[in-house]
């Protein structure tokens, strides 16, 4: 395993993080004031070519290997959480329906995705339903060749201005997957806002009223819905979230770099403080132990390997974790002016937060990841079993 | 690739999930509680890694996947298919 960037990614990272340098990070704390992503920034990065990066050149995209993407979120959650919130739920839907959707879906959806022209959502989500995904109580009944869509969907993140959502329904009791475009009849949103964290992610609640959804429109078969379609799609957000949370990471860091430079107190610079010096090498630290698992995440997913999900989930869950940790650390650092809107570390961590919960929640993680470590100590056991034999 | 072959190479997969070494090749994935979305996808991955075909939009078909028999069954037609 290499981890050592290529010319190609070295080249993204590079432009993304003179992009993020000059349109993102100088405008975050007014995007939260606004509590919106402007029209104007969603419109470039989609024409850039950035919000559609991984779909395949046969369709529009760039087609970008894993850890191009992987090092694009992480330039992109540097500057703004809100904006990395796009490239998630917008690269989920591309997601589902370059690995489940029909040669129709694809070659409609997969253009304007990968353009911008269409902006994508993800609805699974609802007021009742969190974590228990399997419980949802949106349905899809038959009618003829199409499906009619009743449900609500909540904490829809740029459910604002989405064109295109991937719903989930229940068909007879069975998950099951619907491209429910924002134009159909019984179909409407309402803005969320006064949130925590990513405050500028255009929030919204779906409502769907009798929505007839043509049967073109079900991506993958009955039933398969959040098992393979959301599976999918979840894997990828996971992928996503922890690359942007290590984008915050390192948001925190440099912050903390520049600011204890600057500071002094007791006549002298506060990196001189051996308490402060403690706080810099924990983030430090936990910064490059994430990028690890990120790097990791993005070699399996590259090679298409099994163990991608778990590894992918670790990396999601250890990246989130420690950005909480470290944003509180990099308020406590900055003092007073840390609970100020005079530097982004406010901001870090009420973003923060959010990544744990997001994409499924920590503790959802942590009920898969330590059935993994039993899983993978049982395997262990039975290879050396058999190399004994 | 031998059928026995690609039968072993299933079963050590699914053998990472269920504790008892032996599974029948007839039981039901489905009503064994292994089948969430995690397990889905490692399996989708795993089929396509191991044995160089794509898991299509099609393919999603419960007779697909529903017991080692079956995913056994439904990689051999694929190859067949591809070959």
């Amino acid at each position: 395993m290499e981890i050592e960037l290529n010319d190609a990614q070295r080249t993204i990272q590079a432009e993304l993080r003179a992009f993020v340098d000059e349109r993102v990070a100088p405008f975050a704390e007014e995007f939260d004031r606004n509590e919106k992503i402007p029209d104007d920034l969603i419109r470039t990065v989609g024409a850039c070519g950035y919000l559609g990066a991984m779909v395949p050149a046969e369709f529009g995209g760039k087609g970008l290997d894993a850890l191009s993407w992987g090092l694009l979120c992480e330039e992109i959650g540097r500057g703004s959480a809100s904006l990395i919130s796009l490239f998630t739920v917008h690269s989920m839907v591309i997601q589902a329906v370059v690995k489940w959707g029909s040669k129709e879906q694809r070659e409609k959806w997969l253009p304007k995705l990968a353009s911008g022209e269409s902006i994508g959502a993800f609805g699974l989500t609802e007021p009742e339903t969190g974590s228990d995904a399997g419980s949802i109580q949106t349905e899809a009944i038959a009618d003829g060749d199409d499906y009619i869509l009743t449900g609500e969907k909540r904490w829809i993140s740029f459910g604002q201005v989405a064109d295109v959502f991937l719903i989930f329904a229940q068909v007879d009791g069975k998950s099951t997957a619907f491209l429910v475009e924002r134009d159909t009849l019984g179909f409407r949103t309402e803005p969320i806002g006064g949130m925590l964290g990513f405050r500028s992610a255009l929030l919204a609640e779906v409502h769907m009223e009798s929505c007839r959804i043509p049967a073109g429109n079900r991506v993958g078969n009955i039933g398969f819905g959040f098992s393979h379609v959301g599976g999918a799609a979840l894997d990828h957000g996971r992928f996503c979230v922890g690359w942007g949370s290590l984008g915050l990471l390192q948001g925190c860091v440099n912050a903390c770099l520049e600011y204890t430079g600057k500071r002094k107190q007791f006549g002298t610079f506060i990196k001189g403080h051996q308490l402060i010096q403690e706080m810099i090498t924990n983030m430090i630290v936990q910064t490059k132990a994430a990028r690890m698992m990120c790097y990791y995440a993005s070699y399996l997913k590259d090679r298409g390997d099994p163990s991608l999900i778990m590894e992918t989930s670790i990396a999601k869950y250890f990246t989130s974790r420690v950005a909480v940790q470290t944003a509180l650390d990099a308020v406590q650092i900055h003092g007073a002016n840390g609970c100020s809107d005079r530097y982004p570390v406010a901001r870090y961590l009420r973003d923060a937060k959010i990544m744990e919960i997001i994409e499924g929640s920590n503790q959802m993680q942590q009920i898969i990841i330590s059935k993994y470590g039993y899983q993978e100590f049982i395997m262990a056991k039975r290879q050396a079993r058999k190399t004994d034999a | 690739m031998s059928a026995e072959e690609r039968m072993k190479q299933v079963r050590d997969f699914l053998g990472q999930f269920v504790s008892n070494t032996e599974i029948d090749p007839d039981e039901n994935l489905f009503t064994t509680g292994l089948v969430n979305s995690l397990f889905a996808m490692q399996l989708v991955l795993f089929v396509e890694k191991e044995f160089g075909i794509q898991v299509a939009n099609e393919d999603l078909d419960f007779e697909n996947f529903k017991s080692l028999n079956a995913i056994v069954g439904f990689i051999e037609n694929k190859v067949d298919t591809a070959s």
